[in-house]
């Protein structure tokens, strides 16, 4: 019902501002983003999958993908929720529209609509290019682990100097 | 500009001597009209930036282009950062050193990253720049980034005695380096602690310089004048995003034209939770930090 | 006698008086000038190296040049105290001192201009600041009227002056129609001199411990305090080395006007003091960073107190008639007075107001060596300019320096 609500609502919340102005026009299109991170020689799923039988038996992995941890709502989650059973290359969406990974936010804007609606816009995530031309996007992937998607503490640049007094050549008073 | 604090420690007599008669030079020179930057007639700026390059080349021995983009008609220049997403890593603070030709010693840094406690709140008080974690975000705190507001109520520019700094068409404020007499007016009256001052000749290595500058941007300055953000103005006249914006690993910096309603900017002031610092001293900043969740 | 002749019978008679000079005037000249000389080449060092031989950082970006431009402003303004009762009350033991008064805020202005010299990144680029080929900002910079009234200032006391002087040398009263006005004239500038110097700061919401009201106001009562205790010395000096005859109730008058003003100093400060602490606003900071120190910061508050105390002390010494009386505390008062006024302007009122910064951070300011050096320098430079000026207007003032046969000056004294 939410979902519903939410795909005939964006097209309505866009229009006022696709009528005003050429970068919201470009946001009516699909937005340009790089390709999915994938882990190297991962992908095509479909590569090991193919000759695979479906086991759609929700347990813990063990003798393959163990290396994956699922911290995204674990409790009610598991693999198949998001990946197609049958088309091993595609994500499906809530309702088994199959969704390809480079479309991977329609996935995650199913239950983060007010993040995607903000993406969209051009404001949750980051953006490069011009600000008034040309932009591209990253996919959610690009800054969260689908698998974990909190985002990952960093190390810092190093702190700015204090203001040192001449001829002192230990750090100043601050 | 190879030479540090050390190498002007070396100026000789002559070069102080020359410098004095070139200042009396500079004088006389301006029976030809001042070279203050405000609304120059654009073939008398063409020429005085033909002239700065001329002398980048002499001094600092870089082929720097020198910008002059005027503002774009219909452009109101705005920024936005989400105080929820802002992960304190100053990934910003260094791109905008090497996008803006900072000194590096001593060191300029135009945007200041401040850690707040969240208990505290926004509250200049309990901040600090000069955190140094492991890893960032730290339990308990959240990061305000500070560099210059844009203000459209600028103190900054209403103090200057030599008009040597104002608001461009594009809301921008900026200086010319060439006119400010570094009285520090300005630093006092800024309440944001965006503009800082050249205390000696800025230690920018030659091979470090960012060739594409602009003549009210990012420009090698010289020793003894005011600095600060320019929202980047020799990407932003070019439609690029600012050097900050770009690097943010948090995509907690937006930007755009206050004026095209279809703009982020115009999204965030429309559906998040917006605030300005030091709302109270009516500075009217075009620089919002935003609550996305 | 053609104006060319007198003037240059003047300017001999004035340079040959200033070369003589017993052992003590030529000690004090060479002291000066060797002050002087020290200062220049600290000054040479900071023009080569920058102001980052200074101990200003962008956090507290004015220090002590600008707290100097500060206080000397208010030495300046004070000539005033001298002149209102002089011309308008017609008070004759104070008018014959006025022109000393004059002179005092002449030498105090160039020391003034000479600061921000000083302060300045580019002092190169002075000439910005001068229309035609220059701009001032006029009159969105309170900067740019701070210019424009301490050179009109300047002028007119330097106009005043010379004018009273020449005649005086020449045996002429001076234009009444020329001085009057000017003086009178010279009275609202006096103010205005010291209101904008502080509205320089005032206007200045960033920084709450200035964006005060209170503070023109106070800037006066404290330049009512400083100029006339320099005075007072110097009245006393003239006393004793020349035979210029000052009557003493001149002196207790002016100590007593002294006590009326340090009373409103006091109050003045006092009133913000309670603001700031009642009502322990966020504002407060800056007030407790001068008073008490902020944490392990407490660079500033031993000039704090002693800056208290001696007003306090010179409060009392002056209310007292037997004390003002009495040429030691008299004295002892001036000193406290000035040392109170000088710490409370150079250190207390630039520094506390840049710290915390707008961001927050405490930079501990205190000044290096060359900016004490600097500000000798400067200091000597308007001794030197104050004793030459007098050395040439006492004689003339005594009918001692005058043309030939030119009839004794009316100004004699009684």
């Amino acid at each position: 019902m939410r979902i519903a609500f939410l795909v005939l609502f964006l097209p309505v919340a866009l229009l006022p501002l696709s009528a005003a102005s050429p970068s919201a026009k470009k946001a009516e299109e699909r937005p340009e983003v790089p390709p999915p991170p994938f882990t190297d020689g991962i992908f095509p799923c479909s590569g090991c999958h193919a000759t695979m039988e479906v086991n759609p038996k929700r347990r813990a992995l063990t003798e393959f993908h163990d290396d994956i941890v699922l911290r995204h709502d674990e409790e009610h989650r598991w693999c198949l929720d998001c990946h197609d059973a049958k088309d091993r290359d595609s994500l499906h969406s809530a309702s088994g529209e199959l969704i390809p990974f480079s479309e991977s936010y329609r996935l995650c804007g199913q239950c983060h609509g007010e993040k995607f609606r903000d993406w969209k816009a051009g404001v949750h995530g980051r953006r490069s290019g011009d600000w008034n031309g040309h932009k591209t996007y990253l996919l959610c992937a690009h800054c969260h682990n689908p698998h974990q998607p909190r985002f990952r503490p960093l190390a810092p640049k190093p702190p700015p100097r204090p203001p040192q007094r001449p001829g002192s050549t230990k750090g100043g008073s601050r | 500009m190879n030479q540090g604090p050390e190498q002007a420690d070396g100026l000789s007599r002559r070069q102080v001597m020359a410098g004095a008669a070139g200042a009396a030079a500079a004088m006389i020179l301006t029976s030809c009209g001042p070279k203050s930057l405000h609304e120059v007639p654009k073939d008398r700026l063409l020429s005085l930036v033909a002239e700065m390059e001329k002398t980048y080349k002499e001094k600092l021995g870089a082929d720097i282009k020198v910008g002059t983009e005027p503002a774009l008609p219909g452009v109101e220049f705005a920024y936005a950062l989400d105080i929820s997403r802002c992960v304190g890593c100053r990934r910003c603070v260094y791109a905008c050193v090497e996008e803006n030709n900072q000194s590096r010693d001593p060191q300029i840094h135009w945007i200041k990253v401040l850690s707040m406690e969240k208990e505290k709140g926004v509250d200049f008080a309990h901040a600090g720049a000069y955190y140094d974690p492991k890893e960032v975000p730290e339990d308990g705190h959240f990061y305000v980034p500070v560099a210059c507001q844009q203000c459209r109520n600028a103190p900054c520019t209403k103090v200057c005695p030599t008009g040597a700094t104002w608001t461009e068409r594009d809301g921008i404020v900026v200086i010319d380096y060439d006119w400010c007499i570094g009285c520090r007016y300005c630093m006092a009256a800024c309440p944001y602690g965006a503009r800082h001052f050249n205390w000696t000749t800025p230690g920018l290595p030659t091979a470090e310089i960012n060739k594409n500058t602009h003549y009210i941007g990012n420009r090698p300055r010289p020793s003894g004048v005011v600095e600060k953000c320019t929202f980047c103005i020799q990407r932003t006249r070019n439609g690029r995003y600012p050097a900050c914006v770009e690097v943010c690993p948090a995509g907690a910096r937006k930007f755009g034209n206050l004026l095209d309603p279809g703009s982020e900017i115009r999204y965030i002031i429309e559906h998040k939770r917006v605030l300005v610092l030091k709302e109270d001293l009516n500075t009217l900043p075009k620089f919002f930090y935003f609550y996305a969740t | 006698m053609s104006f060319i002749h007198l003037f240059s019978r003047f300017t001999w008679g004035s340079v040959r008086l200033v070369t003589r000079g017993n052992r003590l005037y030529w000690t004090w000249i060479v002291f000066l000038l060797a002050l002087i000389v020290w200062g220049l080449f600290a000054f040479a060092e900071q023009v080569r190296g920058g102001l980052v031989v200074t101990a200003m950082r962008d956090q507290v970006s004015w220090a002590f040049y600008i707290g100097n431009f500060t206080f000397l402003v208010g030495v300046a303004a004070a000539a005033v105290i001298l002149v209102i009762p002089a011309y308008v009350y017609d008070w004759k033991p104070i008018r014959h001192i006025v022109v000393y008064g004059e002179l005092l805020a002449v030498s105090a202005i160039v020391m003034c201009l000479l600061f921000v010299l000083v302060d300045i990144g580019r002092p190169d680029r002075f000439w910005h600041l001068l229309p035609p080929v220059g701009y001032l900002n006029f009159p969105d910079s309170i900067l740019a009227w701070d210019v424009l009234v301490l050179n009109i200032y300047f002028l007119v006391n330097f106009l005043v002056v010379t004018h009273i002087l020449y005649r005086a040398f020449t045996g002429r009263a001076y234009e009444k129609r020329l001085v009057i006005p000017l003086v009178l004239f010279s009275i609202p500038m006096a103010v205005g001199i010291h209101t904008v110097t502080a509205f320089l700061y005032n206007g200045l919401a960033a920084r709450p411990y200035w964006n005060a009201s209170i503070l023109a106001p106070q800037f006066l009562a404290s330049a009512f305090c400083s100029g006339p205790a320099i005075l007072l010395f110097l009245l006393q000096l003239l006393r004793h080395f020349t035979r210029f005859e000052i009557p003493d109730e001149a002196i207790w008058k002016i100590a007593e006007l002294m006590a009326y003003a340090m009373f409103l100093n006091l109050f003045l400060h006092g009133a913000e003091a309670f603001k700031e602490y009642y009502s322990g606003t966020e504002h407060l900071l800056y007030t407790r960073y001068w008073y008490q120190g902020l944490g392990e910061h407490r660079t500033l508050v031993p000039f704090a107190w002693t800056a208290v105390i001696l007003n306090l002390v010179s409060f009392a010494l002056f209310i007292v008639p037997a004390a003002r009386r009495n040429p030691v505390t008299l004295n002892l008062g001036c000193l406290a007075t000035y040392a109170g006024v000088y710490i409370e302007k150079g250190m207390g009122l630039i520094i506390p107001g840049l710290t915390p910064d707008s961001l927050g951070e405490i930079y501990q300011y205190y000044p290096t060596m060359i900016e004490l050096r600097v500000a000798a320098g400067i200091f000597a430079t308007g001794f030197l300019l104050f004793t030459l000026m007098l050395k040439v207007a006492v004689p003339i003032s005594l009918g001692e320096f005058r043309l030939n046969g030119a009839p004794v000056p009316l100004s004699d004294p009684h």
